[in-house]
């Protein structure tokens, strides 16, 4: 019960979308496809569909070559990012249609109906014609159809990213705890880390075609193999081991990567700045502060925020840095 | 490779129609062009001045009036798609009464209003044929176009016709674009209209090769003339395919209800002018139906009652209600037949596009659909008859010949009534349902067949009032036992008597008749736009 890719590749024309691209996706794991857009995640998605005709390599489930499998016959359920729901169906007949492709009979299909959509928190929508839905409505029809079925494997292309962001983050937290409701085995692309952490067991970083390091969340936070996957996770600034022990006086195996929290603002610290920017963000104040001619982001509470020109003192913190891995850290 | 068969079998699939194409439409009128090319004479006609002339005739007549169908036809469109009005229904059966007529009638009740003849009459006679081709291709594609396009331009600071400029003609050029291409054609071709109104003095390549091939006889002159026409048709079809071919690209589609609409402020300005246009349409028609009541003695129904029987001296085989009778068997096996063609080919050609199948097989096919409307139904009637006895079975005195020249004439327009629609069907759509686990054919049933569905019953119901009016190629194919409406009217025109003319206008009357009852029809039984298919 596990998905395969090996050696994947997609070309159009003389342009490689998706090169040697190697994953696995056990069971009941949720994987996400982190990165920018045009690197590619997406084209994988739909070759592992069956959307797209790999160049190259080989996708499997469970060691089965599906190659010669056509789309409607791999069990792989698939959400897009604007839903792509029936407009001649109402909200039923969505939800009801892969069902009714395998042949469900009626009153199990309007008792697996009614529970996808309770699932989802749309009970009672059974007749709503879609084009009424708002567009997180829409999206939750659309992950209750693909789910309807009972899908092999659930793949989701940037499914919340059509959103806006309060409604965002909520459903990326309903979706995660869907998927794991469901035991759902998924690969979810996303260019947003915050999604792929909250959704996925693991994370593979895709750049240009390629992907540049798989691992768990923490991992892939804390450790990126390089520095655009640094850059890709937030880390504005990049230090080397003696730059960053002679300015902020820590000590780090490599290069370090600091993202906008590293530098707090805490009267107790022992580094002193001076603030050049300010930013109100929802729960913090976002800095630009200089510190020995160097300039860093950093953070300060909401209240009593430091204003320009203030010289403060900072703290680093641990959790806004990560380490860069060595090669040896890169993919499985 | 699952894709890779897929693309292959598109392919194969378009086979189907071209071996169609092939055997009732290539085969006959190369007969008819190898038949004049064997006299020689071909390079004498193509050198001659006057041959120049009546290729720039036919093309400025055509092209004028493309122009003033289109112009007409989209308030009319306008008002079909988008617009709640007491009326509408009234319009859209109104709209499509001339398109049936048979052409000689047309040209007749146009001469009543300019007994001289000349360009102007050719023009609007033309033009009032094909509004209905206009109005009602544009209109199915507008009804299913997304309004919030046009409502988010005119928020952003664009005026209503700014926004209409902006926004909703581009979305429409697809469908514009296609009725362009039939109207030109139609046009380009037209035979009877010219025949009556333009008189000795202006004569377009498809009267004079009917007047070379017919009355003088001058077969390598009228296939000169043949092999120019279809020259100049396949110029415009490979012109608009590749204008087309760009601009077709994925709309979001929406149930009518969405977007039908009282109209506001200027838009009523529209649709007046739209009610206008319609009311111009009537008058050539209500003056035929006038024509039919009066006689010399004042009113009378003599015309209508002469329909039992065979006219005058006994001018016809049958009665005009048998004749009537035939007409409509005929033309709906011509319509089912020209509508699984027509579906099939728009389905296989969609498939050619997103199976990104090589070789240009996709615009070769689209083109060839295209062609039998550019070319002389004449000259496809007369090939039928020299070839059709080389194929098994007695297919030339078979009453099957007549509903296969007629499909010939109303595929085309079929395709391209449903292709825009198809076109229009986001890809993605039909990839959520083939992870559904919908099979290719399933996928078609589920997703295009409904979204489509409207624009199949008015493509069916326009092909049916095609082949009833079907003059050119019927003329040559129907046999004396067994004539259509048309024909029979256009007999009765051609001999003397009070009591024949009287009767044709009747007959002309009755098929009017039958046309707007199966506009109606069409109107009744189309499937609703939303909820379940």
């Amino acid at each position: 019960m596990s998905l395969r890719i090996d050696g994947i590749g997609v070309r159009y024309g003389a342009v490689e979308a998706v090169s040697e691209v190697d994953l696995t996706v056990a069971d009941g794991e949720v994987v996400a496809l982190l990165g920018p857009s045009g690197c590619g995640k997406s084209t994988l998605l739909r070759a592992v569909a069956g959307l797209e005709r790999p160049s190259a390599g080989v996708v499997a489930w469970d060691d089965e070559d599906l190659a010669g499998v056509p789309v409607h016959r791999r069990g792989f359920g698939l959400v897009f990012q604007d839903g792509q729901l029936f407009p001649h169906r109402d909200v039923a007949g969505n939800v009801a249609f892969g069902m009714r492709m395998h042949g469900v009979e009626a009153e199990a299909r309007h008792k697996r109906v009614a529970e996808l959509l309770e699932l989802v928190g749309l009970g009672g929508y059974q007749k709503r014609r879609v084009t009424e839905l708002s567009g997180g409505e829409q999206q939750r029809v659309a992950l209750a159809r693909a789910l309807a079925p009972r899908p092999r494997l659930l793949l989701l292309d940037e499914p919340l990213s059509a959103l806006d962001r309060a409604l965002r983050e909520q459903l990326a937290v309903d979706l995660a705890r869907l998927l794991r409701e469901a035991g759902a085995t998924a690969l979810v692309v996303t260019h947003d880390h915050d999604e792929a952490f909250t959704l996925a067991d693991r994370v593979a970083v895709m750049r240009a075609g390629r992907i540049r390091q798989v691992g768990p969340p923490t991992e892939v936070w804390r450790s990126p193999v390089d520095v655009e996957t640094a850059r890709f996770l937030g880390c504005g600034k990049i230090l080397p081991a003696d730059v960053a022990l002679d300015l902020l006086g820590i000590t780090v195996p490599g290069r370090v990567g600091l993202r906008s929290t590293a530098l707090r603002v805490d009267s107790s610290g022992t580094l002193e700045g001076v603030v050049e920017e300010r930013v109100h963000r929802r729960d913090h104040v976002r800095l630009l502060v200089t510190v020995r001619d160097e300039e860093f982001e950093a953070v300060a509470p909401v209240a009593e925020p430091p204003a320009l020109g203030d010289r403060v003192r900072l703290v680093v913190d641990p959790d806004g840095l990560a380490v860069l891995g060595d090669q040896a850290d890169r993919g499985e | 490779m699952a894709h890779a068969r897929s693309g292959l079998s598109w392919a194969f699939a378009a086979l189907v129609p071209l071996v169609f194409l092939g055997v009732f439409f290539a085969w006959p009128v190369l007969a008819i062009v190898r038949l004049g090319l064997r006299d020689g004479g071909v390079g004498e006609a193509l050198t001659a001045a006057p041959t120049w002339e009546l290729v720039g005739f036919t093309l400025g007549q055509a092209a004028a009036s493309t122009v003033l169908a289109l112009v007409t036809g989209l308030p009319v469109a306008f008002l079909l798609a988008r617009c709640k009005v007491v009326g509408s229904g009234f319009v859209r059966a109104a709209v499509m009464v001339p398109f049936v007529l048979p052409t000689v009638v047309v040209g007749l009740a146009f001469r009543a209003l300019w007994p001289d003849g000349g360009v102007l009459p050719i023009v609007l006679a033309n033009a009032f044929f094909n509004v209905a081709v206009v109005a009602r291709t544009v209109g199915g594609l507008w009804a299913h176009t997304d309004r919030r396009a046009e409502d988010a331009a005119r928020a952003l600071g664009a005026s209503r016709p700014r926004a209409f400029a902006s926004v909703v003609l581009p979305s429409l050029l697809p469908a514009i674009g296609s009725a362009a291409s039939v109207v030109f054609l139609f046009c380009a071709t037209s035979f009877g209209v010219v025949l009556v109104l333009g008189g000795a003095r202006y004569r377009t390549l498809e009267t004079e090769i009917y007047l070379r091939t017919v009355e003088l006889f001058d077969l390598s002159g009228a296939a000169a003339l043949s092999l120019l026409q279809f020259a100049a048709v396949l110029a415009v079809l490979l012109l608009g395919g590749l204008a087309r071919r760009r601009r077709e690209t994925a709309l979001s589609l929406r149930g009518q209800v969405d977007v039908v609409h009282r109209p506001t402020g200027g838009e009523w300005g529209v649709v007046a002018v739209a009610f206008a246009v319609v009311l111009t349409l009537l008058v050539p028609v209500v003056g035929l139906v006038v024509r039919s009541l009066s006689t010399v003695d004042g009113w009378s129904l003599a015309g209508y009652r002469a329909l039992t029987g065979t006219g005058e001296r006994g001018t016809l085989a049958v009665s005009g209600v048998d004749a009537a009778m035939n007409s409509v068997r005929t033309a709906t096996d011509a319509t089912l037949l020209a509508l699984t063609i027509g579906v099939f080919s728009a389905v296989v050609l969609v498939g050619l596009r997103r199976g990104r199948t090589p070789w240009g097989i996709g615009e070769a096919l689209d083109t060839a659909l295209m062609l039998p409307l550019g070319v002389s139904a004449v000259t496809v009637g007369f090939g039928y008859l020299i070839t059709m006895d080389a194929l098994p079975g007695d297919l030339r005195t078979s009453p099957v010949l007549v509903p296969l020249a007629q499909a010939l004439v109303v595929t085309p327009l079929i395709v391209r009534i449903v292709l825009p629609v198809l076109r229009a069907v986001d890809e993605r759509l039909r990839q959520a349902a083939a992870t559904l686990g919908a099979s290719p054919w399933r996928v078609w049933r589920e997703v295009d067949l409904p979204l489509a569905g409207r624009s199949l019953v008015a493509a069916a119901g326009f092909g049916f009032v095609v082949a009833l009016g079907e003059f050119g190629a019927t003329s040559f194919l129907a046999r004396p036992e067994s004539p259509t409406l048309p024909i029979v009217i256009a007999r009765l025109m051609s001999r003397p008597g009070q009591l024949n003319s009287q009767m044709a206008y009747a007959a002309c009357a009755l098929l009017m008749v039958v046309t707007v009852a199966a506009v109606l029809l069409i109107e009744k039984l189309r499937v609703p736009s939303s909820g379940e298919f």
